[in-house]
């Protein structure tokens, strides 16, 4: 359920929402994270909901002792109006049983506020790509009929790679078994596309092979590569980084270490 | 994810299930399914005056609702609140789980009980402590039955909240007899000072303190978390006290007891590794 944080409902008419898929490195959620913090978008709401699991503190994309305390909840709404456009970010895992319900939810929200198009960030075990997908970038996108009827022409010049549909069982070559959309490690990127499909949402999957560990370098992959289509920052690969690594990254690797230990 | 020192760490959401069409499920497979669900409701059982004014729809009248969770914590409330006062059980939530015991039905209600008191000089203070295990896909529904029998209009709330220092993270090497330690997170609608430190990014509150973070800052309540980490694993009398300054900001509905007698510390900080056999 969507709860604005506001006195007004925001309006997300003709907005581009950019969501990520609880996914392997949570790569989708570091990329949107550098997003709201790059851009500074302002928080409007929050998604509050049986379908995640409960965390919570202090503001993730701090600048300054004085906006470092303010309440932030597992999966929430920002804005950036000039560039029309709405990040959902998720941060916490959704619950095993809840995870169809909570794909229902968000089609019904991302169907009831009116977006132009939904980009879901996503990635999927690099371990389990088949012999084609080995092979050139770990990059692949999805796009719905209903958003690729307007978005053909820019999707071709981007020239990107779209997911392969892998054999049910590979080695048997057997007619009657269709090639499947397989994204192991992808968590509900696959029912949400399939989900949008049915309901006719323009909505695109990108998505990205990688393993767990340091997942940073995977996320500065695929925001970039999110910015080649939609233009957030120009020329944010130049040295140095246009993206702002917000503050809630540090510590990764755990407290300081006892300065004796040398 | 392995560190630089080769040691495993567990990190959150970081190993994700793979969503696979839901298999065509039989309708036995799915029946089993609807009746766990149904176990797993979080039950709400209040005495029959607090329950009679409920069902003729006027919700608890409450200026402070104070929410201990973990063993530190309520026994906190035990030693210092509620043994100096005037307290009522007025009811229970319970809670059934993996963890919960088998399901013979002999278990303590201490142990699978989160208990509700209320004062008896002041109705609108309520007191809860919660020592079960709430599992995740509980906290949701525990926080949201429990508001919903509160009167949000006034309402402030506070959470104690147990927590192992192993779990707080510091870019300085955090020196150990620093602990146990405070440190503090409210919602917007807070407008006091927190007796303690905020928390710092990039630590974050979990389990049921978070549950309730949420729900009130949805719900625009004044709600302060106080998050004791502490490296004693089991109840001990310095870390409940560590809990002391919290409660100082409620004084004019809760008294605390200045020196509790040792028999009710002794009590309540006995030892939990009596049932350990690591050092016999």
């Amino acid at each position: 359920m969507f709860i604005s944080s506001q006195n007004s409902p925001p309006s997300f008419k003709d907005f581009t929402l950019v969501m990520p898929a609880v996914a392997v490195g949570n790569v989708g959620q570091l990329a949107v994270d550098l997003i709201v913090s790059t851009l500074n978008m302002s928080r409007v709401g929050y998604i509050h909901t049986d379908c995640l699991i409960p965390m919570t503190g202090n503001n993730p994309y701090a600048t300054c002792k004085e906006d470092a305390e303010e309440l932030h909840t597992p999966a929430e709404v920002y804005t950036a109006a000039e560039l029309k456009m709405a990040v959902l970010q998720i941060r916490a895992p959704i619950i095993q049983t809840k995870s169809k319900k909570f794909r229902q939810l968000l089609v019904s929200w991302i169907k009831a506020s009116g977006f132009s198009r939904t980009v879901v960030l996503s990635s999927s075990h690099a371990y389990q790509r088949d012999d084609q997908q080995l092979q050139g970038t770990p990059l692949r996108y999805l796009v719905t009929p209903s958003l690729l009827k307007v978005s053909a022409d820019a999707l071709k010049d981007l020239g990107w790679k779209e997911m392969e549909r892998v054999s049910a069982f590979p080695g048997l070559t057997d007619a009657n078994t269709e090639p499947r959309l397989y994204i192991p490690g992808g968590g509900i990127t696959k029912g949400l596309y399939t989900d949008s499909c049915a309901e006719d949402l323009p909505l695109a999957v990108l998505l990205l092979f990688c393993s767990e560990g340091d997942n940073i370098p995977d996320a500065f992959t695929l925001v970039n590569h999110l910015n080649n289509w939609l233009h957030l920052l120009e020329n944010p690969s130049q040295k140095p980084n246009k993206w702002k690594i917000p503050t809630s990254w540090s510590l990764l690797f755990g407290s300081g270490i006892p300065p004796a230990l040398f | 994810m392995a560190t630089f020192f080769g040691e495993v760490l567990s990190v959150y959401s970081r190993a994700v299930d793979e969503d696979e069409e839901e298999l065509g499920e039989n309708e036995e497979d799915e029946e089993i399914r609807r009746e766990l669900e149904e176990k797993r409701e979080v039950n709400l059982h209040w005495s029959p005056e607090v329950s009679e004014s409920l069902k003729s729809g006027n919700k608890l009248q409450c200026s402070d609702f104070i929410l201990a969770v973990g063993h530190n914590a309520a026994r906190f409330l035990s030693v210092y609140v509620l043994t100096s006062e005037n307290w009522d059980a007025v009811g229970h939530a319970s809670v059934w789980n993996e963890r919960s015991r088998a399901a013979t039905g002999i278990t303590s209600e201490e142990e699978t009980a989160c208990v509700f008191y209320r004062k008896k000089d002041n109705p609108s203070v309520l007191i809860c402590q919660a020592t079960c295990y709430i599992a995740e896909d509980q906290l949701f529904q525990w926080t949201e039955k429990v508001f919903d029998c509160l009167q949000h209009r006034e309402l402030n709330v506070t959470v104690l909240s147990d927590s192992s220092v192993a779990e707080y993270k510091t870019a300085d090497y955090l020196c150990y007899s620093s602990a146990p330690f405070l440190r503090s997170l409210h919602t917007s609608a807070f407008s006091g000072q927190p007796v303690c430190q905020s928390l710092e990014q990039p630590n974050i509150v979990t389990g049921l303190p978070a549950a309730v973070l949420n729900q009130c800052e949805v719900h625009r309540i004044a709600t302060v978390v106080y998050q004791c980490y502490s490296d004693v694993t089991g109840p001990d009398s310095v870390t409940m006290e560590t809990y002391k300054p919290a409660l100082t900001k409620l004084s004019k509905s809760i008294q605390l007891d200045p020196s509790p007698s040792t028999d009710v510390l002794r009590k309540f900080a006995r030892t939990t590794n009596i049932q350990s056999n690591l050092y016999i």
